[in-house]
């Protein structure tokens, strides 16, 4: 099969998995401008979810998922409530550092409980494997990730554009002062988007497991990614998200394929430059 | 009568204040002049780091440490704290400073100033150029150039392994003794020694560096970035300044942290070590020149304690301890003293 | 015929399809005392933004003392003398008011260059901060930090750090925005006392302030000069009246 289209296949579920990881915090960030480092936890938390559930308690894969995603969601709510909701008007420093502190208590946390090693993951049988056609190899899991990320960004897309909520959501992530003055109750509609863009990111954690794997560090490694996707789409913007990770994805694995001596290097250079010609993001509003 | 300076009021409106008698004016001068003046707390911490040789001679290797990471919290300071720049990726001019230092010895020259001067002078250019692009953003776009400008220098240091020894480190790092006399013994009594009287130095460079008026700029620029143009201040040049000097200190510490342990490896230039001087600084308080130096003994003295622990109750404590300082503490172990005192001086 | 201190021409700016500033033309004979009144939305402010080279027109030309300025940053047209007071206090709120003011005029000597003499050695900055502070009565809290200052203390901070930097045109955003009656004596004494070799552009919403202090009224209405002249004529003005919607502008002082 010719290389190229095997680093576009996997450069694609890469991407679609970080744009899953990071819309929610891109919407957020763009709504409240509250900088929320411990995004990934949320997902970690959701990869842990569901091999608990699956290996502990013997679910099957699908089932874990939405379980992945209210769990997900609810520890955000939890959160939110008790600590960020006083910092939505704090200075980028205090944002930081307060979310780095949850980061570092969730790490500790995973590795309490789970210990530092990859934790196995076994895929049911139609997972596995892969399907051949019109001569190219499709990993099975890979496909599935691609479709079921296909359909929440379709979802996303469509509730965004085309419900009253997506509309007040459009409008608090444009202007906060005037979607207030509207009669928009922004507080609770930023509670709610927080939690949806947490359960995402769960979701996007229990979808991780199979395809690069789940430690504590998880939380970590992939909040850079996601910051990067984040930062170079642009704040509170899903074709931002969804292009920037799709970006991101396919220079990774293009780069780690085809020029593996220099590993990150390409991701980090591309964002550099992105950011310095778009600081606020490609989709960013000026 | 025209007042000395010429502003451009009316006549009118400066006829009708008093004559400014010498006495008058000297005031705001000597008040300025007595915030500068060191005050006996200072001169107190300054006498207490003397005390490891005597209280705690087997404790001095921790101590240099102690020195060496001081300064390094000392060097984000001058950025975070006096002009507000978020940097997640301090560490890359920290290792750029330790590799220089490394490499030198490693070469063959293992003089120990040389070695930080030009170690300074390697983390400075690094501070330079990269100031460049500092300087023109701010918020999530900053904190992110931030924290991709040092993880992409660490990939390429993992990647030149030829230069820098990839992730087994650099080897065959040897020290001369300083000034031809003071050998490096196991006791860390040299060690010691260099790295506090260095710590010491700089610390009086940076002293007199926040009490100039570039210093007021910086503070100007961390109080009110919109209100600096509009007194006709050039933002970007101050912080391409400030930059390139906190990233020299930086490089200075680093290269002390090469010589003192002669050993350097990839994770100088780390996520873990800028997270970490951080999480000391807020620890200690911002913006006060000592919060780095309070900061970096207790992280450091605390986590010599606990070493026994789990690496995971570590980071599990230090997590909740920056929760606690954001949101009980702000302004780390120095705000809260000041504060105490003030109210102190408050009560009849 | 009076030099120009301050002249725009054909300034444009939109925000997509918001158009803030259309075709605005302006001209400040030199100590001039100028006001710019509009209702709240007309662009006054946005104005006051393209002067300074805060937003940067889609068109047109700004030039100060015959030089063209659309290009400059904004410190580099503050360098030049034009400079701006801020609606919403725009201080330092940590830094006292000495070393506020001690602040702009270090800027302005380039003595910020320097930072290995300590800032008491700058007895020249200082003592001209404190003058300036002086002639606006704020000596005897200029020790303490801005954020503990009453608030029409800090609007004549305002102005004090405005005039630290030795304005040639000074244009005033609602000087007196939000001061209580009581408070606002000394800010009148303060704008009555600035030097006649500053040009003075006032936006206000206060038209005793505009009919004290003003030779001339300009009106604008959403992002466009509406009309221009003396302030009885502009409260005598129909178009004027209509655009305020039977809004009572204040007395009309005799004489």
């Amino acid at each position: 099969m010719p290389p190229v289209f095997g680093v576009l296949f996997d450069g694609l579920a890469y991407g679609m998995l970080l744009f899953l990881l990071s819309v929610g915090l891109s919407v957020t960030l763009g709504m409240m401008n509250f900088v929320n480092l411990a995004h990934c936890s949320f997902a970690m938390l959701g990869g842990y979810v569901t091999v608990t559930l699956m290996n502990a308690l013997g679910w099957p894969f699908l089932a874990t998922l939405p379980v992945a995603f209210v769990a997900a969601a609810a520890a955000s709510m939890v959160l939110e409530r008790v600590f960020f909701r006083r910092f939505y008007r704090a200075s980028d420093l205090e944002q930081c550092l307060l979310t780095i502190g949850v980061v570092f208590v969730s790490i500790a946390a995973a590795a309490y409980i789970y210990g530092t090693d990859q934790q196995p993951l076994q895929l049911p049988a139609y997972l596995r494997g892969s399907f051949v056609f019109a001569g190219l190899n499709f990993a099975a899991y890979r496909l599935f990730l691609i479709a079921v990320a296909l359909c929440i960004t379709i979802a996303l897309i469509a509730g965004i554009e085309a419900t009253r909520f997506g509309a007040q959501v459009r409008a608090a992530v444009n202007n906060q002062r005037m979607a207030r003055g509207l009669g928009i109750n922004v507080d609770v509609l930023f509670a709610i988007t927080f939690a949806l863009g947490s359960g995402l990111a769960g979701l996007g954690g229990a979808l991780a497991v199979a395809m690069v794997g789940l430690d504590p560090s998880f939380a970590f490694t992939y909040l850079i990614y996601v910051l990067i996707v984040v930062s170079v789409g642009g704040l509170g913007s899903i074709a931002g998200s969804f292009a920037a990770a799709m970006v991101l994805g396919l220079s990774d694995i293009a780069g780690k394929y085809y020029v593996p001596a220099i590993g990150s290097v390409l991701i980090y250079l591309v964002m550099i430059v992105l950011l310095m010609w778009r600081p606020l993001g490609l989709f960013g509003r000026r | 009568m025209i007042p000395k300076s010429g502003i451009r009021f009316s006549e009118e409106i400066m006829r009708q204040q008093s004559p400014m008698t010498d006495q008058a004016l000297a005031a705001p001068r000597d008040y300025l002049q007595a915030q500068i003046r060191w005050q006996w707390g200072e001169i107190v911490f300054w006498l207490a780091t003397l005390l490891p040789f005597v209280l705690t001679p087997s404790y001095l290797v921790l101590a240099s440490q102690i020195a060496i990471t001081a300064l390094f919290a000392l060097s984000l300071d001058l950025i975070l704290g006096f002009c507000g720049i978020v940097s997640l990726g301090h560490a890359a001019y920290f290792g750029v400073g330790a590799y220089t230092a490394g490499l030198l010895s490693k070469w063959g020259f293992g003089e120990p100033l040389s070695g930080l001067v030009l170690a300074a002078l390697a983390a400075g250019i690094f501070g330079y150029l990269s100031s460049f692009i500092i300087a023109r953003f701010r918020h999530l776009a900053l904190i992110m150039l931030t924290l991709g400008l040092a993880l992409l220098l660490q990939e390429i240091a993992n990647s030149a392994s030829w230069l820098t020894g990839g992730s087994d480190g650099l080897q065959g790092i040897h020290t001369w003794p300083i000034f031809g006399r003071f050998r490096f013994d196991l006791y860390g009594y040299t060690a010691y020694t260099y790295s506090l009287a260095l710590l010491f130095v700089v610390f009086l460079v940076a002293r007199r560096l926040i009490h100039s008026p570039f210093g007021l700029a910086l503070r100007g620029i961390r109080e009110n970035t919109t209100r600096m143009p509009a007194i006709g201040a050039a933002i970007r040049g101050h912080i391409r300044t400030i930059y390139t000097i906190a990233a020299a200190i930086a490089g200075i510490a680093g290269a002390l942290l090469a010589q003192t342990t002669e050993t350097v490896s990839l994770e100088v230039l780390g996520f873990q070590r800028s997270a970490d001087v951080l999480v000391m600084l807020i620890l200690g308080g911002t913006g006060r020149l000592y919060g780095g130096l309070i900061g970096a003994a207790v992280y450091m003295i605390a986590r010599d304690q606990f070493s026994g622990l789990n690496p995971q109750f570590w980071y599990f404590w230090i997590g909740l301890i920056l929760i606690a300082v954001v949101m009980l503490l702000p302004g780390g172990i120095l705000g809260g003293l000041s504060r105490l005192a003030s109210r102190a001086k408050d009560k009849p | 015929m009076s030099e120009i201190a301050l002249s725009a021409r054909g300034l444009c700016k939109s925000f997509g399809s918001l158009i803030v500033a259309s075709d605005i033309e302006l001209a400040l004979p030199a100590g001039a005392r100028y006001a710019l009144i509009g209702p709240n939305g007309a662009g006054k402010t946005t104005l006051i933004n393209l002067i300074t080279g805060m937003l940067r027109p889609d068109a047109g030309r700004i030039v100060l003392d015959g030089a063209d300025i659309t290009a400059l940053p904004p410190e580099q047209r503050v360098k030049r003398g034009l400079v701006r007071t801020f609606q919403i206090n725009a201080l330092f709120p940590h830094l006292t008011a000495l070393e506020s003011v001690t602040l702009a005029v270090c800027e302005r000597t380039r003595a910020v260059r320097t930072f290995w003499r300590k800032i008491s050695a700058y007895r020249h900055e200082i003592d001209e901060a404190y003058d300036i502070l002086a002639a606006l009565s704020l000596t005897a809290v200029c020790h303490r930090p801005t954020r503990e200052l009453a608030y029409g203390q800090q609007r004549l901070l305002e102005i004090a750090l405005a005039m630290a930097t030795q304005p040639k045109v000074l244009l005033l955003d609602e000087p007196a925005a939000g001061v209580p009656r009581e408070d606002s004596a000394e800010l009148f004494k303060a704008i009555a006392g600035l030097s006649r070799e500053i040009t003075v552009l006032f936006i206000e919403h206060d038209m005793e302030l505009v009919f004290r202090f003003a030779s001339r009224v300009i009106v604008l209405v959403g992002g466009r000069v509406l009309v221009e002249g003396t302030p009885h004529e502009i409260a005598a003005d129909p178009q004027v009246r209509a655009v305020y919607l039977g809004r009572t502008m204040g007395k009309v002082p005799h004489g």
